[in-house]
């Protein structure tokens, strides 16, 4: 081990600008580099502060910055933070693309230089040229190295010199409000000629670039020390040639169809590269690489940590992070021990002797009328990453990863009915249909030809899918059996093809000795001794790399890949439950698979299985370790469906025990339990025919709530309001039969909705907090806006959700976690759900409460807590949580939200009272108001509600446009506002052309209650382009009144940032304390 | 495909699968490399020779067998392959052969399906020994000791004889991307063989190439050497040349338990500027050994061995790694203009 020099830094006082919500584009990746940033710092005696206002994460916990300020990431802000802290030092290199704009906007203004703030690591002016398109092909151009050539064009002359001057064939791209129409590659002048006319007719703009589809697209992570030392930590191969994102393309590491002087020249390249533009930290650049000539080019470089990093991180086991921010205050690479061997330094190229495999997780089937091909953006919402020694094993794992339903490439639960149509043009199942095509008797060869995809990647699916035919015809044999297994095949794959059960497969496979062995990740090949706790599974091996951890060990299961319902706030339950196991001095043992996770860090865990949250394979490492117990309660949906099937087989759960969690989840077995007891609850049925329906709907009227168990497109929750609505969402939506009932239940209107979160021992509850929602119900909690304590509840509808709760937590004599949630309507409480798990708003509760909730749990599950009391109805202070959505991603997403939640991520932010907190939250989602004029579109039945809100806002000089209905409405009341006409209302002045014109700055627009699946309308077409134009868009009238109010220059608003320190610990203020 | 067993000596047999041509025995020293890519390169580096090789990196021969401009030498080095599974399938526009094909027409068995992380801890622990391929269920009879592997050229040849200055490749086993890189400069090159006296002959400078083996193996290529450093003009060792530059000058070299062979190792200089290399050694110079006129110029940043020495006034020195790469990064290709321009 090098020793350590001190740091050459004076820095005393550093202050991290995090990523905010999760959303498409930028998930827990940050998470995981902010958190490992601020331990970094804070070994070397550094004062770090943190804003971000993402509840959620790991990095805002009370133990890991001295000072989080839960606040919007905006220039304002972030001003207000650095004049109130003084810090000598900023990170823009660990909170996505959002810190690093900020921190350019910043450094734009002369702020930091002004504050005697000095950005630390990687220098502005070399961040300014990798962001700028022309300055970095400058850059690049000026030693030699290749760059995508590409010209806009305003005019066919225009065009057509470009193209000269690229040339041909060139892809052209039209603007980006015509969605793509137009783009594509053009094989010369007079195909050019005829197709820009035709698209510059429509657009200003045309961008004439160099061809490079079907390219192999390679990625390299590189980190580079002041001093000059530069390594290149992993290189990454997609296996989607170039015109798929990275984000959304298969990835593997390392690169696989690369020779040794591909490989080497490209990395060469980097060095190169990133030595002249002057990176100090970490950085990635990505190539496109010519498979036949070789040529390459570099698409670009992002000066910061990113989503591949993060990947790559975990991938190779070296701690790019956490390295990264040793190097910005002034460390050499090799005075950095790797602490993955703790023997040798961080200058070091890590050597695999496993391949890692990740994959995107879309969720495009919540998006009503999303479009499902992939290409150039993002629109996935997580991902998973595999562990195997061969790429079939490793690409098996990850599908089962994935969590959606299927048990291997072979077992998808997709009915594809054109897979050729979907290699082409890809779409977010690509990979299937490729399975498909091969399984129909395609070759490797039409496949690539179609899809760009390397033949290497396609060869080994296609032995797969010959081994699922062998499988069919043969008896299931030891040697089959190992075989299946080597490549990847799950028991439950081979159950469904061989018509055996999961359990018996599992049995003729141990009765074989047929088990995977578990091996170390040591960045090193093994070719040092390495102390190394990450772990996975494969069966291509012999000998296991360690022996089982101790009888005392708990194994916890994560939350696997983020998903719209399922995101960071689930690694946030994890860690803080192994944190508390550790205290505790419980050796603990996590399993997860997604790489976007502090969960998944090598310093969070005593071990770390990179593995599948599936039954089979928990079962093999529980079988392996023989641990005390495993916890299934913190890591949301997935772990929690693991916890009966785990039970039957005869493992032992900590906390709440399996038939009570089945009498929670089971909607029968839970509604005829509150039934028994009195409690009261929407009505409901399970029907499988029309004519069962329709007289359900007949006895308890419309609106009614439709919950199918097989989707066919759409939303798979939905609220229908009248018979036709019925027939027409039971025909497009959903295949209603025997097998695939329909749940259908009462739909409250005007309802308010709460929730308890909670900790309960042995059916006693221990901790709780009651939060209500903003929104009426209708809207899906985690799209809801969430207040806590709650400011507008009666006390007695407080003590009575408290009542029922007691009642409900001692008759299924809940251990651990919980969260009920109810509508409230007239003093009439009903409840609608109850989970026997940590919730998503956990973290929210924790740290707006001051308690750690999952710390009672976990203490609880160990039997360990000692009971104490707590104050969480009577706060000096407000928390308010608010949905963050990725719309702007989703093009033809209409933005209103309903029952089938669409949010991807969340923030909170606290305020001494409702307004604050609230306006903080919502601005908090990326919401930027350029200006004072409001346009409004409200519907009918919620008019009456925010008459008094605008009024307040005209007073505050905001000028008002709005529909004619919302129009005439205002003016009965006599405020004035401008008329707009609908786009169908063909007339101006139009909606269209005052968004056009950049005239609305804020857009309120409620729309009439959904009567069906799909919403075609004017007023979507509005949203639409509110959402693509940037332009806040509020679709809840309850939102709007509270926001408008905020808005109209009321003196409760607080503008003066505070720390979660002072506001929730009432420690000093920065002045104060220092 | 048969069945067959790598057989090493401290007792592990592992089973695993050949090619079904493959017969008899095959013996070598097992040795593992960590790199991740560039199989051809280092299956045809003669440094490689009499060894049988275990790739740690699981899956090799995916993009075929590059084309003989890639090879470090005219054919297959090593004496066997060990690894864990064998493309099959591999696909490369620039490849014309699979992996499989190649070493069948070479003549040079492998293994698959070997659990190589247990084999790689295994000699790491132990260090390299003797281990021998073998099928059914034949004994083994592994040796005691193995041959020398020797491989040079037969009779000297000239590179870029147009060129007035003249450098010496000593060839002990040259890669031929040593020979390239120094083609690439204007200097004519008289590669000769390891035994040939050069130090009458009219010339600028020596390199001493690599080679297999232990460079105690080499008496008469360091005598020759001895002379070379005498002579005072420019001399360059690389990987068992530096070795040989070591021996000449009165240092000693040891065996270093399992060597360093693979493409991430880290060395540093003296003024702390820090190169990934490529290496393939399995000795090195015993830094208390080395006399008072010279000095170590780059250590492994792992385990502080030399990698690097020179003379500290004449232009004498060499390095452990691969300045040439191939396979391997290329950070350390400097070095050949730094001999070229003490020409």
């Amino acid at each position: 081990m090098r020793t350590a020099t001190p740091p050459r830094t004076k820095i005393k006082k550093v202050l991290i600008l995090g990523s905010g919500g999760l959303k498409i584009g930028q998930a827990g990746e940050f998470d995981y580099s902010g958190s490992q940033a601020i331990k970094a710092l804070k070994e070397e005696g550094i004062y770090t502060v943190l804003i971000n206002p993402n509840i959620a994460t790991v990095q805002t916990d009370g133990d890991m910055a001295d000072r989080v300020y839960f606040q919007p990431l905006d220039v304002a802000t972030v001003e207000k933070v650095i004049l109130r802290e003084r810090p000598d030092g900023i990170l823009l290199g660990f909170g996505g693309q959002t810190a690093l704009n900020l921190g350019l906007e910043l450094d734009q203004t002369g702020f930091f230089m002004k504050n005697g703030v000095k950005v630390l690591g990687t220098p502005i002016s070399a961040i300014k040229i990798t962001e700028d398109r022309e300055l970095f092909k400058r850059a690049l151009d000026e030693i030699g190295v290749k760059s995508a050539r590409s010209r806009a064009a305003a005019t066919v002359e225009q065009a057509l010199a470009a193209a000269r001057q690229v040339g041909y064939p060139v892809m052209m791209r039209s603007g980006y409000s015509l969605g793509g129409l137009g783009s594509g590659r053009i094989e010369d002048r007079s195909v050019l000629r005829k197709r820009a006319a035709e698209i510059l007719g429509v657009v200003p703009q045309v961008l004439i670039e160099e061809y490079l589809e079907g390219w192999k697209e390679i990625e390299y992570e590189v980190v580079r020390d002041i001093a000059g030392n530069i390594v290149t930590v992993c290189n990454m191969e997609n296996m989607d040639p170039m015109g798929i994102h990275t984000g959304e393309s298969i990835v593997v590491a390392p690169s696989q169809t690369l020779t040794n002087d591909e490989y080497h020249r490209l990395r060469e390249i980097a060095i190169k590269t990133v030595s002249h533009l002057g990176i100090v930290g970490e950085c990635n650049i990505q190539y496109a690489l010519n498979p036949i000539t070789g040529d390459y080019r570099v698409i670009e470089v992002n000066a910061r940590l990113s989503r591949s990093s993060a990947l790559a991180s975990k991938a190779t086991g070296y701690p790019l992070a956490f390295v990264a921010s040793k190097l910005v205050l002034g460390y050499k690479l090799h005075e950095i021990t790797n602490s993955v061997t703790g023997t040798t330094s961080a200058f070091y190229e890590p050597a695999l002797d496993y391949l890692a495999v990740k994959l995107p997780r879309w969720d495009l089937n919540k998006f009503k009328l999303s479009d499902h091909h992939i290409g150039s953006e993002m629109k996935s919402v997580g991902e998973v990453m595999a562990l195997g020694r061969s790429f079939p094993e490793a690409l098996q794992k990850a599908v089962r990863m994935l969590n959606i339903g299927a048990s291997g490439l072979t077992h998808h639960p997709f009915a594809i009915k054109e897979p050729l149509s979907e290699i082409k043009e890809a779409t977010d199942r690509r990979l299937f249909a490729i399975v498909d095509a091969l399984e129909s008797g395609r070759t490797v060869g039409e496949i690539n030809r179609l899809s760009g995809v390397d033949k290497w990647f396609l060869q080994h699916i296609a032995v797969v899918v010959g081994l699922k035919k062998k499988l069919k015809k043969t008896k299931l044999d030891k040697d089959l059996l190992r075989e299946l297994k080597l490549f990847g095949f799950s028991d439950n794959s081979i159950a469904a093809t061989t018509g055996l059960s999961e359990n018996d497969v599992r049995r003729l496979r141990l009765k074989f000795n047929i088990r995977p062995i578990i091996k170390q990740i040591d960045t090193l090949a093994g070719e040092f001794a390495a102390t190394t706790n990450y772990l996975y599974t494969t069966y291509h091996g012999l000998s296991n790399d360690v022996e089982p951890l101790s009888k005392k060990s708990i194994i916890i299961l994560g939350s696997g890949p983020y998903c719209i319902g399922s995101s960071v706030e689930f690694d946030w339950c994890g860690v803080n439950s192994v944190k508390c196991l550790r205290s505790h001095k419980r050796p603990t043992i996590t399993i997860n698979s997604n790489p976007e996770t502090v969960s998944t860090d090598f310093d969070t865990s005593d071990r770390l299985y990179f593995e599948e949250l599936t039954l089979e394979r928990v079962r093999d490492i529980a079988d392996f370790e023989q641990s005390e117990g495993i916890v299934v309660s913190v890591g949301g949906q997935i772990s929690n469906n693991l916890a009966l099937p785990l039970h039957k087989f005869g493992y032992h759960l900590m906390g709440t025990s399996a038939e009570a969690i089945d009498r929670a989840e089971n909607r029968q077995k839970f509604s005829s339990m509150l039934s028994s007891m009195g409690i009261d609850q929407p009505e409901w049925q399970e029907v499988t025919t029309l004519a069962r329906a329709k007289s359900f709907a007949k006895s308890i009227g419309f609106p009614i709530l439709i919950r199918p168990s097989y989707v066919l497109s759409g939303g798979a929750m939905n609220v229908v309001g009248s018979v036709e609505g019925l027939e027409r969402y039971l025909a497009e939506a959903t295949r209603l039969s025997p097998d695939h009932p329909v749940v259908m239940s009462r739909f409250i209107t005007g309802a308010k909705e709460l929730e308890i979160d909670g900790v309960a021992e042995n059916g006693k509850i221990r901790i709780y907090a009651v939060s209500e929602h903003i929104e009426n119900a209708g809207v899906h909690s985690g799209d809801a806006t969430v207040v806590l304590p709650p400011q507008r509840l009666y006390l007695e509808t407080v003590r009575r959700t408290k009542e029922i709760t007691k009642k409900v937590v001692g008759e299924l004599g809940i251990s651990g976690p919980f969260n009920i949630q109810f509508l409230a309507k007239d003093n009439d409480i009903k409840v609608i759900e109850c989970n026997v798990r940590a919730s998503r708003s956990f973290p929210f509760v924790s740290k707006v409460t001051g308690y750690n909730f999952i710390e009672i749990a976990t203490e609880i599950l160990l039997g360990e807590y000692t009971p104490e009391s707590y104050h969480t109805l009577e706060l000096d202070h407000v928390g308010v949580k608010s949905p963050q959505f990725s719309y702007n991603r989703l093009r033809g997403v209409d933005p209103v939200s309903g029952v089938e939640m669409a949010s991807t991520g969340e923030v909170a932010c606290l305020g001494d009272n409702l307004y604050t907190a609230f306006y903080n939250s919502w601005m908090s989602t990326d919401k930027r108001i350029k200006g004072k004029n409001i346009f409004l579109s409200i519907a009918d039945d919620d008019k009456h509600k925010i008459v008094d809100e605008v009024r307040d806002l005209h007073a505050a000089g905001w000028s008002i446009m709005a529909t004619s209905g919302t129009h005439e409405y205002l003016k009965s009341y006599g405020i004035p506002s401008r008329k707009l006409f609908k786009i169908s209302d063909k007339r101006e002045p139009s909606v269209v052309t005052a968004l056009n014109k950049h005239q609305v700055s804020l857009m309120i627009n409620i729309p009439r209650f959904q009567n069906g699946p799909h919403e075609v309308s004017d007023a979507a077409d509005i949203r639409r382009t509110g959402i693509r134009k940037d332009i806040p868009v509020v679709t809840n009238a309850e939102i709007a009144k509270i926001l408008m109010h905020c808005l109209s220059g009321k003196p409760e608003v607080h503008h003066e940032p505070r720390s979660w320190q002072e506001i929730v610990k009432g420690e000093p203020g920065p002045e104060k304390s220092q | 495909m048969q069945p067959s067993r790598l057989v090493v000596r401290g007792g592990l047999e592992l089973d695993g699968f050949s090619p079904s041509w493959q017969q008899g025995q095959t013996a070598g020293e097992v040795v593992f490399n960590t790199g991740m890519t560039g199989y051809v390169e280092s299956l045809s580096d003669p440094s490689y020779a009499g060894q049988i090789l275990v790739f740690t990196y699981p899956l090799i021969g995916n993009y075929g067998v590059t084309s003989l401009d890639t090879w470090e030498s005219d054919r297959v080095q090593v004496s066997a392959v060990v690894v864990s599974e064998v493309s099959l399938n591999y696909s490369h526009a620039g490849s014309e052969e699979s992996l499989l094909d190649w070493l069948k027409r070479q003549n040079v068995p492998l293994i698959t399906g070997v659990d190589t992380r247990m084999l790689t801890k295994y000699l790491r622990t132990k260090g390299t020994m003797i281990g021998a391929i073998t099928y059914g269920n034949s004994k083994v009879n592994l040796p005691q000791k193995l041959p020398v592997s020797k491989v040079s050229i037969a009779s000297p040849r000239t590179y870029n004889p147009k060129q007035h200055k003249t450098v010496i490749l000593v060839d002990c086993g040259t890669k031929l991307n040593i020979l390239r890189s120094l083609e690439s400069y204007p200097i004519k090159i008289k590669r000769v063989p390891a035994d040939y006296d050069y130090t009458r002959e009219d010339y600028a400078g020596v390199v001493i190439s690599n080679g297999p083996g232990d460079p105690l193996d080499y008496s008469k290529t360091v005598e020759i050497a001895k002379k070379a450093l005498e002579l005072g003009r420019p001399v360059f060792g690389i990987c068992l040349g530096v070795q040989i530059i070591g021996l000449a000058a009165g240092a000693k070299t040891y065996k270093l338990p399992y060597g360093h062979r693979g493409h991430n190792q880290p060395c540093m200089d003296n003024g702390e500027h820090c190169y990934i290399t490529s290496q393939n050694h399995g000795y090195a110079i015993d830094a208390r050994s080395l006399p008072s006129s010279w000095e170590v110029t780059f250590r492994n940043l792992n385990d502080d061995s030399v990698e690097g020495i020179r003379h500290k006034t004449k232009p004498l020195f060499g390095v452990q790694f691969h300045p040439e790469a191939c396979p391997g990064p290329t950070d350390t290709a400097w070095l050949f203009k730094s001999f070229v321009d003490l020409l």
